[in-house]
């Protein structure tokens, strides 16, 4: 089984909370869920969709079919009508709607009037709405019981209970009245003598799944890492990752500072970090525009730092609320000036949480900018996911404390050392003084002119780093076929769409993703040789959410291979399965 | 104890004449008089002829960018609220390129120190008008002269409620020294505003200029009084006012953001990673 479920509406109905606890429940449940929104730049009005889709086989895009569609508006008829599958249907309430469809499949459920009936409050009719999927699916309520009892515990048991009899009104009424209702749905990942036992009523232990969406993950790997200061200046989509770091602020110790502009906000995340504190900024990439010299002053002082960039369609204020992967080699090539940087460009909220953590560890052990790349989709989709082990991520103070200090009878910032990392104290927990400095300085970390000077620190700061940092990248993920004839090559967070259209095409044909999500410094060869899996490939394409198909020419610099094929689409919106599947599906894989 | 000596730095480059060596030596006498190790204190700079001040004497250091002095002074603070925070910046790296940064910190009111070293004049970058030069001064930038008012730094400061005013002259040592002192010992943002003459590039507010038109504000001035301290703050010209302008007494923002308000700095609180694992569960 494999169902979508689309809620339409206009912002401010409602469709994200109807959205988030049909899919936290399925999750729960046991399925394996995908989900995706769609909105526009206005806090009311427009049009929007939230899309649930839930299988009982591991899923990682949104598909253009849909089931069930929720229409809280008018439009959301008129824009989504034509997706409906074979069993779909359309469930609305003429009453919102103000419209009658004729059809076999349109359903009018009075959301609102059931709410008033069963309830006396018309603003449970979204969760009559929830209550009514899931009698048109013939699914149970017990789940739904446990998640509105967490929900609402705190507004009280009448608040609770009041919904609880919304939504089974809801239920019923889809039962008694869903004739069209053609929807099988199996408990899922139950083994062979499980299902026997579910039959006989005995059990029904399905495997509970978390349910996370690229933003939280990010803000948890950032937590795992040691966050401890988070600044920033809301921008979309970034500023989800900046409100999620606020709430834990009051339960760790954390601060978060809303800056002024992004300027300050990193350079308030450089300064907390020189005061002795891993930090973190966050924007996207028209602030990211703003913080381009703070990122060099990260470079030329050796602070570290962690930098999360959501791209979002630009140039100038672009395409806010939309997704696109444009910002790659602009957040690459960013800062005057020649210095070490790590690019990480997580694919799904897994790698997101472990790749934050990650940064991190980079940042910290070698005192350089670490970078994030997100945008909208990522930050979006929820994704279910058995489980994060948070001992993945390595969590190792390497600066000098009081009691390392102390032992010291000299100490320079900026020290020449073999590997190039000098040893970073923190400033005021001994005599030894911190000083560093955004012209070009000695070891002490005062300025300078010399010549000598210069090449040393070069060496030091960028040649003698960078090979370093490069051998704790990871290579690709090579997911599919061992020895494909065609590659489909990605990053960041096209991977679970290319992952499912390479498992459906693998069905029949040979062949595998390469998905990149540690971008820089661009991976070596010596852990895997993925540059030969390329070279023995017959054909290989690299699809990107952009116009200019950047990680290809990323490719070809560092490397020089160059693909058969490049994909691309810049319509602000993602790839769905299907649109990749005929995209690839030309090519004969 | 510290002494003079233990503040000795990079011999400065500054031209001879420059009024910050004169803002130095009252730095270091204050810094004495206070009885403060190098150690004790970071100092943050930006870039300009006062970027380079702590290079010329000894502390923790993190020389920044033009104009970004106080958001990396700032944040220093909130990590350690331990450590004592001074910004040294110029007039053009505070209130021109950094003014968003100066509006937004009196807001704050983190316990910090700004000192801006103001010559009236950019002198790094040789001698265009900053932000206080005087209307109608001609420049190699403004060859028709300043063709408009400079800012008011000390009026902006009351009209935003900054927690202390003041305003010293780098020619009167004394009280400029004792102006450092009460500025870094006031719970709050302290501001203070150095007038120093810039002998290359300022040839109208020179030294003389200064001397003839600075007065100490006397005993009868009332620095709680906000109306009377910004009318002191509006006159700039034929008499300029120094001293402790205005000072607001108020809860500073360390003692306001719960995780470390009346607990150790945030530096010193211990990382748990396992107090991480936690928040994991409520994905499930």
């Amino acid at each position: 089984m494999d169902y979508t479920i689309k809620i339409g509406g206009q912002a401010g109905q409602g469709l994200q909370t109807i959205g988030a606890v049909l899919a936290k429940l399925f999750a729960r449940s046991g399925f394996h869920v995908f989900t995706h929104q769609d909105y526009m730049s206005r806090i009311r009005g427009g049009h929007n969709f939230y899309q649930v889709r839930f299988a009982d086989r591991e899923i990682s895009a949104s598909r253009k079919v849909v089931d069930i569609l929720v229409a809280l508006d008018k439009n959301t008829v008129a824009e989504h009508l034509g997706e409906l599958s074979p069993v779909g249907l359309v469930v609305y309430d003429s009453e919102t709607v103000r419209e009658k469809y004729d059809g076999e499949n349109l359903l009018d459920i009075p959301f609102r009037q059931i709410a008033m009936d069963a309830a006396g409050n018309r603003i449970m009719e979204n969760t009559v709405a929830v209550g009514a999927m899931l009698g048109m699916l013939g699914m149970d309520l017990e789940t739904l019981d446990e998640l509105l009892t967490e929900t609402f515990a705190r507004k009280g048991r009448e608040v609770v209970d009041q919904n609880l009899a919304a939504a089974k009104a809801g239920a019923d009424f889809a039962r008694g009245n869903c004739g069209q209702c053609n929807f099988s749905v199996n408990i899922p990942g139950l083994t062979a003598a499980q299902e026997k036992e579910a039959a006989a009523g005995v059990s029904r232990a399905a495997p509970k799944r978390m349910l996370m969406d690229g933003t939280s993950a990010v803000g948890l790997g950032a937590l795992a890492g040691g966050c401890r200061f988070y600044a920033a200046y809301p921008m979309t989509p970034s500023t989800g990752v900046m409100n999620f770091m606020a709430a834990q602020s009051g339960r760790h110790s954390l601060i978060v500072e809303q800056a002024e502009d992004e300027i300050a906000a990193i350079n308030m995340a450089i300064g907390a970090s020189y005061a002795g504190v891993r930090s973190m900024t966050g924007t996207a990439g028209g602030g990211f525009a703003l913080m381009v010299e703070g990122l060099s002053l990260a470079g030329m002082t050796e602070t570290p730092v962690v930098i999360f960039v959501g791209q979002r369609p630009a140039p100038a204020t672009g395409f806010p609320t939309r997704t696109e992967q444009a910002d790659l080699l602009y957040i690459l090539h960013a800062a005057h000036g020649e210095f070490p940087r790590v690019i990480m460009a997580p694919g799904n909220p897994e790698q997101a949480y472990y790749l934050t953590g990650k940064a991190f560890d980079l940042a910290e052990k070698y005192q350089v900018p670490a970078f994030i790349i997100s945008d909208q989709y990522l930050a979006d989709t929820e994704w279910t996911l058995d489980a994060l082990d948070p001992a993945k991520i390595i969590y190792q103070d390497y600066r000098l404390r009081a009691g390392e200090l102390a032992k010291l009878a000299d100490y320079q910032r900026h020290a020449y050392t073999d590997t190039g990392v000098s040893p970073l104290a923190e400033p005021g927990a001994s005599h030894h003084l911190v000083v560093t400095d955004s012209d070009e300085h000695d070891e002490d970390g005062h300025l300078v002119e010399d010549a000598e000077t210069r090449v040393r620190m070069v060496e030091k700061r960028l040649l003698k780093k960078q090979p370093l940092i490069r051998d704790q990248i990871s290579p690709p993920l090579l997911h599919g076929d061992k020895k494909p004839e065609t590659v489909i090559v990605g990053w960041g967070s096209t991977y679970g769409v290319i992952k499912e259209a390479v498992d459906r095409l693998g069905e029949k044909h040979s062949i595998a993703m390469l998905h990149f999500s540690e971008i820089y410094p661009f991976p070596g060869t010596g852990k895997f040789d993925y540059l030969e899996v390329l070279r023995q490939a017959k054909f290989t394409v690299c699809v990107e959410n952009n116009a200019t198909s950047q990680f290809a020419r990323l490719m070809r610099a560092e490397t020089g291979f160059v693909f058969s094929k490049l994909v691309t689409k810049f319509d602000g919106r993602p790839y769905l399965l299907e649109e990749l599947l005929d995209e690839l599906g030309e090519h004969d894989v | 104890m510290s002494e003079l000596e233990s503040f000795r730095g990079q011999n400065p480059a500054w031209c001879p004449g420059c009024g910050n060596l004169q803002i130095l030596r009252a730095f270091k006498m204050a810094m004495v008089e206070l009885g403060l190790e190098p150690h004790e204190l970071t100092i943050v700079s930006g870039i300009g002829q006062a970027g380079k001040f702590p290079h010329y004497t000894r502390c923790n250091t993190f020389n920044g960018l033009h104009g970004r002095t106080l958001p990396v002074a700032q944040a220093i603070r909130l990590a350690n609220h331990e450590m004592r925070v001074l910004a040294v910046a110029g007039d053009g790296d505070c209130y021109g390129e950094g003014g968003n940064h100066f509006l937004n910190a009196m807001r704050r009111n983190l316990n910090i120190t700004l000192f801006v070293h103001d010559n009236q004049v950019y002198g790094l970058t040789k001698g265009q008008a900053s932000p206080t030069t005087d209307e109608g001064m001609i420049t190699g930038a403004q060859p028709f002269g300043v063709l408009y008012e400079p800012l008011n730094p000390i009026a902006l400061a009351v009209a935003m409620d900054a927690s202390f005013v003041a305003r010293g002259f780098s020619g009167d040592q004394d009280q400029l020294r004792g102006l450092m002192q009460s500025a870094l010992e006031h719970k709050g943002f302290a501001f203070l505003d150095i007038l120093q003459p810039c002998v290359s590039y300022n040839k109208i507010n020179t030294f003389q200029w200064y001397r003839e038109r600075c007065y100490p504000v006397g005993p009868e001035h009332d620095p709680g009084d906000r109306v009377a301290a910004f009318q002191r703050a509006l006159e700039f010209g034929e008499r300029i006012p120094t001293g402790i302008i205005y000072r607001s007494e108020r809860q500073t923002l360390e003692e306001r953001i719960p995780v470390i308000a009346n607990r150790e700095p945030l530096v010193k609180q211990p990382f748990l990673p396992e107090d991480m694992a936690g928040e994991l569960q409520r994905f499930f």
